[in-house]
C-alpha cells in the first residue's frame, strides 16, 4: 500500500493545467513543422509557420497559446494499492483546476449547468474518468478542451453491416462537418466498439496517445493509415483554407461490442492537442 | 501575393481594393465582441435604442482572451469561430460595420450582406493566440463589464495579421482555397 497525499495531487494538476495551456507537446511540435514542410498551399504554410511561432511565443512569455484555455477533462489511473489521504480525490483535483487556472491567468470557460449557464469563475467543475489499474502508481493526465474541436466531435450507432467502410465514412463527414471550426489540422481520436460512453471515453483517450504511434492491431494500425490519407485527401487544409495537411494523426481504439452493434465515437482536437501526464 | 497594411477605420476605397487570399496586416483600432455582446446589441437596434458602440467603418473582432498577466495589456487573444456570431452580423453590417475578424465559415446571409452593405470578413489563425497578443499594444474596456472575457473592449492594434477571406464580390476563401486542394479519390 502507498499513500498519495490530496494537497500533492492538487499541485501536481494545478502545474498541468499551466503547462498544457502553454507549452506545445515536442511530438505535436514536431509533426507540425513536418506539415508545413509538406503543405503546398502558400496560406497554408503561412498558417503552420505561424503556428510554430505561436507556441514559442507562449511557451517563452509563459502565457496560454490559445484564448480558449478549455474546460478540464482529467483521465486518472489509480493504482489499487494508492491510497489518498488528507482529502477526497475528486476535490483535490478540482482545488488544482481552481489554482492552475487563477495562477496562470488562464481564462475561466465553464458555465454552472447548460442551461442557466452562470460562469462558475474558476473553471470548475472538471470532468474527470477513473480507472483502477494495477500498482501503487497515480496517473493523471490533463486534457484541457476548447469548444472549437469538442463541439464538432460526433458519435453513432453504426449497423454492423455498415461495416468499415460506414466507419471511414462517418468519420471522413465529421472531419468534413467540422472544416476550419476545429482548428485544423487536427488530431482525430476514434473509438470504435463497447457500448455509447466507451466509445466517446476511448475517442478522448485516444487523443492523449503519443502522435502518429500506430495501434498494435496491424488492421487497426492500417485503418488509421487509411482515415489519414482520405482525410488529408479533402482539402480543407490549416484553418480550412484549403491545402494537403488536414489531420496530424489519426489514433483508434477498439473494444469488444455487442453482436447486434457498432458505435463510432470522433473526438477532434485542434492543432495543439493539448494534453500533459504526471505520475505520482 | 504581397502582405499590405490597412489603418483602421475601414473606408469604401480600402474594402473596393480587397480581394480573398489578401494577406494583411491591420493598424489602430478593433472592437471586440463575442456571443453575449452581440445578443445584447441586437437587443438595442431591435428596441431602437443606441448601441455602445458606433460600428461605423469598424472592425470587430471575435474574441475572448486570456486573463492579462501582469505586464502586459491582454493575455492570449485568438479568433473565436464567427458562425456564432452569423445571425446578428446582418444587421450590424447594414448599420456601417465594414469589417469582421473570426475563424471559420460565414453563412450565406452573412457573405450576402457583406456584398450588398460593403464589408469583409477577415480570417485570423485559430490557436495563434499568444501570436496575436503580442501585436495588442492596448485594451480599453468599453462597455459590459459583467461579461468578463466576453464584454466588448478596444484593441490598439499593430501589424495584427489577418487573410481576408470573404470580400465584397462574393469571393470565399475557404470555398475556393479547398476546392484547390481536394483530391478526388
Amino acid at each position: 500500500m502507498r499513500t498519495v497525499d490530496a494537497s500533492v495531487i492538487s499541485e501536481t494538476v494545478a502545474g498541468l493545467c499551466i503547462e498544457a495551456a502553454t507549452v506545445l507537446e515536442e511530438d505535436i511540435e514536431e509533426a507540425l513543422h513536418k506539415a508545413r514542410d509538406h503543405e503546398e498551399s502558400p496560406v497554408g504554410k503561412e498558417i503552420l509557420t505561424q503556428l510554430l511561432q505561436n507556441a514559442e511565443i507562449a511557451k517563452r512569455n509563459k502565457i496560454p497559446m490559445c484564448q480558449d484555455t478549455g474546460i478540464v477533462v482529467a483521465l486518472v489511473e489509480i493504482g489499487q494499492e494508492v491510497v489518498i489521504t488528507g482529502g477526497n480525490l475528486y476535490e483535490a483535483i478540482a482545488q488544482g483546476v481552481r489554482k492552475g487556472y487563477q495562477k496562470g491567468y488562464l481564462r475561466k470557460s465553464v458555465v454552472n449547468n447548460p442551461i442557466e449557464r452562470k460562469n462558475t469563475n474558476d473553471n470548475t467543475p472538471p470532468v474527470v474518468h477513473y480507472k483502477i489499474v494495477p500498482g501503487d502508481a497515480l496517473r493523471i493526465t490533463i486534457l484541457p478542451k476548447g469548444a472549437g474541436s469538442e463541439n464538432m466531435s460526433a458519435l453513432k450507432m453504426l449497423k454492423p453491416a455498415d461495416g468499415i467502410d460506414g466507419v471511414i465514412k462517418f468519420v471522413l463527414d465529421t472531419v468534413k462537418a467540422a472544416g476550419p471550426n476545429a482548428c485544423p489540422p487536427l488530431t482525430v481520436g476514434v473509438g470504435i466498439g463497447g457500448t455509447m460512453e466507451k466509445a466517446a471515453l476511448m475517442a478522448k483517450e485516444a487523443l492523449t496517445r503519443p502522435l502518429g504511434q500506430r495501434h498494435p492491431l496491424p488492421f487497426i494500425a492500417e485503418l488509421e493509415q487509411v482515415l489519414e490519407e482520405k482525410l488529408n485527401a479533402l482539402g480543407i487544409g490549416p484553418m480550412g483554407l484549403g491545402g494537403r495537411i488536414t489531420v496530424l494523426a489519426v489514433h483508434i481504439e477498439v473494444f469488444a461490442t455487442h453482436i447486434a452493434s457498432l458505435p463510432v465515437a470522433v473526438n477532434l482536437n485542434c492543432h495543439a492537442c493539448r494534453h500533459k501526464t504526471a505520475v505520482l | 501575393m504581397d502582405v499590405i497594411s490597412i489603418t483602421t477605420p475601414l473606408n469604401e476605397e480600402t474594402i473596393l481594393n480587397l480581394r480573398v487570399g489578401q494577406r494583411v496586416l491591420l493598424n489602430g483600432k478593433l472592437f471586440t465582441a463575442r456571443d453575449a455582446a452581440h445578443k445584447k446589441m441586437i437587443d438595442l437596434i431591435r428596441q431602437k435604442k443606441p448601441l455602445p458602440i458606433d460600428v461605423r467603418n469598424q472592425i470587430i473582432y471575435y474574441v475572448g482572451p486570456t486573463p492579462a498577466p501582469p505586464g502586459r495589456p491582454v493575455g492570449a487573444a485568438g479568433p473565436t469561430t464567427a458562425g456564432r456570431m452569423d445571425s446578428y452580423a446582418p444587421e450590424l453590417i447594414a448599420l456601417g460595420l465594414k469589417g469582421m475578424i473570426g475563424k471559420g465559415y460565414r453563412s450565406p446571409e452573412v457573405i450576402e450582406a457583406m456584398q450588398k452593405y460593403k464589408a469583409v470578413y477577415f480570417a485570423a489563425v485559430g490557436g495563434a493566440g499568444a501570436l496575436l497578443s503580442q501585436c495588442i499594444q492596448e485594451v480599453e474596456l468599453i462597455a459590459y463589464p459583467e461579461l468578463g472575457p466576453e464584454a466588448i473592449y478596444q484593441f490598439t492594434v499593430k501589424n495584427f495579421p489577418v487573410i481576408v477571406a470573404n470580400d465584397i464580390y462574393g469571393g470565399d476563401l475557404y470555398r475556393d482555397g479547398q476546392k484547390t486542394y481536394a483530391i478526388n479519390c
